[in-house]
């Protein structure tokens, strides 16, 4: 996961231009935004990530000022937007149904931002122009909105989004309506485009790919709060909340006693709870197994398991073994570059650094 | 109708931002907020004015000095209780005839592929909106044509088929548009999962369509019994001295025997059973309806027959009445010529100008009444769908609707009641005849315009205001770019009805200046005759023309979205 654009191994942005406070917002009894922080530095692009109903679009409709907040704030560089229309924020937010205007060409939709701010129709017709090439549909300009795929609908929101140059753009699900293949060209092509412009990125998404792909950061959002902020990678590997580690996908949390005392041994973990990757697992040959050296591999400081395989699914580039440990009875979800029949008794030795503690 | 509007606004329970805006934001917010509530302002008080004073002004009337002892007495009387049964009883036969007549024209126009689908729906259109007084002067024609001199045969004048047949006529389109429109949108697929499992197709229809098409077939009836209930021009001239309802009995009581009181006691008999059967239909409409997706589907069949047989059906129907209406028109003495239309120009005594005359004034009222129809009507449209609170939208909207269903001799005898006093007296002005049309149309406006605002995506505008545009402006280009189609579709159905207004139109003082062409229309078909006769068959023939064209060329153009009606 290359990144452009400066990567702060923090969980907070150096110099933040946005910042958002305690904000809440409740809808009745439910909370949407329960006292969420979140601060976004100059040209960084920030993913909020989290499954829907998550409160991820709330938050991005509470910094455009669409959505009255119930506490908290939002400032920009400083300056609190509170008595700031949503009009005169200068943010652009693309929303994930895109939202085009439907009685305009699409030439029309990405000119209408510039036409607000009173850009002269030649103006407006080079700025249409220019960020039409940008996303890559040069003359679509005079095509009717209707006759778009689902992928160009999207570049020319995106399009019409950054033709006002907004000092923010906010993404709501942009890739949301694509098929997988669709979604990681255009997630690509959408990184490209963003870090062409530099422009400030809030991205909105419940697809941790995606949210990689893009991402300075991420922040996961969990009923209204942010649970976890970092880099992508520092997120992946130490989620430090076990329903962060859930929601990323770590199918093995487990429990651990005085001196990493699992229920099928050791791990090399200290007491509590920790989350296993899946890729942490390494198999062990019967020759290695058998002679011991699992024992002895124990005794180095690394851990073993031994386990039998309950089924197995094939995921392209390796097999999701789901594997009972024996003694122990405890379920992992196991990749595995080599299929193994139900019923097979496996060991394997488990890489201490893809084991973190968490909550 | 409003029927399956999804809700698209309104998160509930937004509330104001805990930071309280700076005083220079609440001004801006406040001053953009002007121009909105000035425009609240004025569709208020015009319809406080002109329709809901009036209105209030006959219930009063009715009630008035002496209380409810000799409204009871007048209801209590049998000549008015079997005024009030036959009312009831004429508008259901209406109504289940006109549902059967029209249930195969919605299917076909929903269903089959034809080459000219869009013209016929066009033109099945036309009747609904020629003035009552026309579609009264086509059917007198056509017994004119065939009815035999005494007794034997086929004698329809003044009797009770007469009306009926003349409502399922007028009311054909209502059926083949709303049932039609609904049809379209059902999922053909399921009819084809039936078929596959073994049903015939009169099995199909009965277990899988018609349950189906339930909400819209109630809907379309409510509207259809509505309007038999409260026809006028219909019954006045078909029905003959023996056939009266209470609406045309409000008439002669307020213009004939010049008793106001028990005519305003009768409007007011009126206006609750119209309150009683919206409100019923509303409800079954809501209790029936059960959302699904409409999604078009493999619906369009290609065929030959079905149009056919429709259109043979149609044009006996809705072709013979119009046509021979062109031909006696023509026909003078032994042969056809156009002197009917050249006596148009002449004056006759009994109307106090010429025909022709009155035509000019018809379209300029129906241009004034359209002017207003679309101002008022478009602002209110904005104030039912925009707006904060959504209650509040709702009770414009069922508020706006209502003239729909209060006749327009209720209106009428209400602008007589109240009208012609200061601080406000407006029965000597010309004024008072278009904006009493324009009372008339602007639900026609509301009801097309609001389908197509609630249809707007409300992230669009979120997305224009984001892109920088104030909320005025959003609503310029947003709101109003979309609703523009609409606006014209109302439009000129506002001015087709303006040109065809009898009821309330029957209440302004004769003079000159007020004589439109439908007046002058009734005055003519009243008069025996033959020469008048004549004129009257070719007045009724322009007017048509005139209505046909304006819904014809905007039907065609604007394809005015089903359920506009």
């Amino acid at each position: 996961m290359p990144a452009a654009g400066p990567r702060s191994g923090a969980g907070s942005a150096a110099e933040p231009v946005l910042e958002v406070r305690g904000v809440t917002v409740s809808f009745g009894a439910v909370t949407a935004l329960a006292d969420v922080d979140l601060a976004v530095a100059a040209g960084e692009t920030v993913a909020i990530l989290g499954p829907s109903g998550g409160g991820k679009s709330t938050l991005l409709r509470a910094v455009a000022g669409l959505q009255p907040l119930d506490g908290g704030r939002v400032l920009w560089a400083g300056a609190d937007l509170a008595g700031v229309p949503v009009h005169r924020r200068d943010f652009g937010l693309m929303f994930q149904d895109h939202a085009l205007f439907t009685h305009r060409d699409v030439a029309a939709n990405v000119a209408f931002g510039p036409r607000m701010q009173g850009a002269t129709a030649k103006d407006r017709r080079a700025r249409a122009a220019e960020m039409l090439e940008l996303v890559g549909l040069g003359g679509f300009g005079p095509r009717s909105v209707a006759t778009l795929s689902g992928g160009e609908a999207q570049r020319v929101a995106l399009a019409r989004a950054l033709a006002p140059e907004p000092r923010l753009l906010m993404l709501d699900e942009p890739l949301g309506s694509l098929d997988r293949r669709r979604r990681d060209e255009l997630a690509a092509e959408l990184r490209r485009v963003l870090s062409e412009v530099g422009v400030t990125v809030l991205h909105v998404t419940h697809d941790h790919d995606e949210a990689f792909a893009v991402a300075d950061r991420v922040a996961v959002m969990l009923a209204g709060r942010v649970a976890r902020i970092g880099a992508p990678v520092e997120v992946w590997r130490d989620p430090r909340l076990s329903a962060v580690a859930r929601f990323l996908g770590h199918a093995n949390v487990v429990e651990v006693g005085p001196g990493g005392a699992v229920p099928w041994g050791r791990l090399e973990a200290g007491p509590g709870r920790a989350v296993v990757r899946s890729d942490a697992f390494r198999r062990l040959s019967p020759a290695e197994a058998g002679s011991g050296s699992a024992r002895s591999l124990g005794a180095a400081g690394g851990s073993t398991v031994e386990a039998v395989v309950v089924d197995a699914r094939f995921r392209g580039d390796r097999f999701e073994l789901r594997v009972r440990t024996d003694p122990g009875g405890v379920e992992l979800v196991v990749l595995d570059p080599e299929l193994a029949p139900a019923g097979r008794r496996l060991a394997y030795a488990i890489d201490p650094a893809a084991v973190a503690a968490v909550d | 109708m409003g029927r399956d509007r999804p809700a698209l606004r309104a998160a509930p329970g937004t509330r104001p931002p805990v930071p309280q805006p700076t005083p220079a934001a609440r001004l801006r917010a406040f001053s953009s907020g002007l121009p909105a509530a000035a425009a609240s302002v004025c569709v208020v008080s015009f319809f406080a004015v002109f329709f809901a004073w009036p209105v209030a002004g006959v219930i009063a009337e009715g009630l008035g000095s002496a209380g409810i002892g000799p409204v009871a007495d007048l209801l209590a009387s049998p000549a008015v209780r079997s005024v009030v049964w036959f009312t009831f009883w004429q508008a259901a036969a209406s109504t289940a005839l006109t549902v059967l007549a029209g249930m195969p024209g919605a299917w076909a126009t929903a269903r089959l592929g034809f080459r000219g689908r869009r013209a016929v729906r066009a033109l099945v259109t036309v009747p609904f909106v020629l003035p009552t007084v026309v579609v009264a002067a086509a059917f007198e024609s056509l017994f004119d044509r065939f009815g035999v001199a005494d007794g034997d045969g086929l004698r329809l004048r003044h009797t009770a088929w007469a009306i009926l047949i003349a409502h399922v006529f007028f009311n054909y389109a209502v059926v083949v548009r709303i049932v039609g429109a609904h049809w379209a949108g059902l999922d053909a697929r399921m009819e084809d999962q039936a078929r596959v499992l073994g049903a015939g197709w009169l099995r199909v229809f009965g277990s899988v369509t018609l349950p189906r098409l339930v909400p819209s077939v109630v809907a379309a009836s409510a509207i259809v019994f509505l309007f038999s209930f409260t026809s006028f021009g219909v019954v006045l001239v078909l029905g003959g001295p023996g056939r009266a309802t209470v609406e045309t009995e409000i008439y002669r009581y307020a213009l004939v025997r010049l008793d106001l009181t028990a005519a305003a006691a009768l409007a007011g008999v009126q206006l609750a059973a119209v309150i009683a059967l919206v409100g019923i239909s509303t409800f079954l409409e809501r209790s029936r309806s059960r959302p699904e997706p409409v999604q078009p589907i493999g619906a369009v069949r290609r065929s030959a027959f079905g149009p056919a047989a429709n259109l043979a059906v149609m044009a006996v129907l809705l072709g013979l009445p119009l046509a021979v209406l062109v031909e006696r028109s023509l026909s003078t003495g032994g042969g056809y010529s156009l002197r009917n239309y050249g006596a148009l120009l002449e004056r006759v005594n009994l109307l106090p100008d010429t025909a022709a005359a009155a035509l000019g004034n018809s379209l300029m009222f129906a241009a004034a009444a359209a002017a207003i129809a679309v101002a008022v009507g478009g602002s209110a449209a904005l104030m039912a769908v925009g707006g904060r609170a959504g209650r509040l939208g709702r009770l414009t909207d069922a508020g706006l609707t209502l003239p729909l269903g209060v006749s327009a001799v209720t209106v009428g005898l209400g602008i007589l009641l109240v009208l012609d006093r200061p601080p406000l007296d407006l029965r000597t002005s010309v004024a008072i005849v278009p904006i009493a049309h324009a009372v008339v149309g602007i639900p026609f406006v509301v009801r097309t315009v609001v389908p197509m605002l609630r249809a707007i995506n409300p992230r669009a505008r979120e997305a224009a205001a984001v892109l920088g545009a104030r909320p005025g402006r959003v609503r310029r280009e947003i709101d109003l770019r979309v609703a523009s189609r609409g606006l014209a579709v109302g439009a000129a159905f506002a001015f087709a009805v303006s040109l065809g207004e009898f009821g309330a139109t029957s209440f302004v003082p004769r003079r000159p200046e007020t004589l439109t062409a439908p007046l002058a229309l009734f005055r003519l078909l009243g008069t025996p005759g033959t020469a008048l006769r004549g004129q009257a068959m070719a007045l009724a023939v322009v007017l048509m023309a005139l209505t046909a064209a304006v819904v014809f060329v905007v039907d065609l153009v604007g394809d005015a979205r089903d359920g506009a009606i």
